[in-house]
């Protein structure tokens, strides 16, 4: 693949970059400004539960084509990694309105409606990873 | 990084200029609370132009601000929200329904001004 980005989670200033780089990789892909606006947010997202909740993740970010879909759909997948204390309640978490940060509790179910594939793994004491794929339209 | 608040009468303005990482957030909602209190400003005037994105945190911070001016007595109005970001913000599920809005930074002014009886 062409283009592909890995972005270190530490602190709350890789929140800035991963969203940053993913701006400039879903513009290069060729998504509109709304859809630029859907990836940038979700990355956001899920860069946030990683600064909250785990000492340190990664967010790749790799620009995909998939020769089922009529031979050429592009894409952008952005997978969200870390080694924190992973997620024991899996369905809580994709609840709108479910926080343990008093945040809004907005952000895994947000992440799956903004995104068009969105898997979730996670293994309570060894990590969570998050995969979500935006496909060009 | 700061967020510079700008005084005009009774009110304040704000233009948001700058990426908004959770620390340039968290202290524009101190230093806006602050300058309300200082200046005794009626009314505030948020305008969201430049800004590409808002997460559920900044829609949180945005809120609460919001909610913390009118426990002070002022008025706020957010302005210039883009379309791709009101369309994140409803796809997230995130709503500002107690929050003003108007189009651009004039059409806010006058807003408070109506609200606000000149």
């Amino acid at each position: 693949m062409s283009n592909h980005s890995c972005i270190e989670i530490a602190n709350e200033w890789g929140i800035v970059s991963a969203r940053q780089a993913g701006r400039e990789l879903s513009k290069d892909i060729g998504f509109g400004s709304v859809d630029q606006a859907r990836i940038t947010t979700a990355i956001s997202e899920l860069a946030r539960n990683i600064y909250l909740y785990t000492e340190i993740g990664k967010i790749d970010l790799e620009e995909i084509s998939d020769n089922h879909r009529n031979g050429k759909a592009r894409g952008i997948k952005v997978v969200a990694s870390d080694k924190g204390p992973g997620i024991e309640n899996l369905r809580d978490v994709m609840v709108d309105g479910f926080t343990t940060s008093g945040g809004l509790g907005a952000g895994l179910p947000g992440v799956k409606r903004l995104m068009d594939e969105f898997d979730i793994e996670s293994i309570p004491g060894e990590g969570t990873t998050i995969t979500t794929i935006k496909w060009l339209r | 990084m700061r967020i510079p608040i700008l005084k005009l009468g009774r009110y304040l303005l704000i233009s948001v200029q700058v990426e908004l990482d959770d620390q340039t957030a968290l202290q524009f909602q101190e230093d806006l609370l602050n300058k309300i209190h200082q200046e005794g400003s009626l009314g505030v005037v948020i305008d969201l132009t430049s800004v590409d994105m808002i997460d559920s945190f900044i829609a949180k911070v945005i809120g609460d601000v919001v909610e913390m001016s009118s426990l002070m007595g002022a008025k706020v109005v957010l302005t210039g929200i883009q379309p791709a970001v009101a369309i994140t913000l409803i796809d997230m599920g995130v709503s500002l329904q107690e929050v003003q809005t108007a189009l651009d930074l004039e059409q806010g002014l006058e807003r408070l001004q109506q609200e606000l009886g000149g």
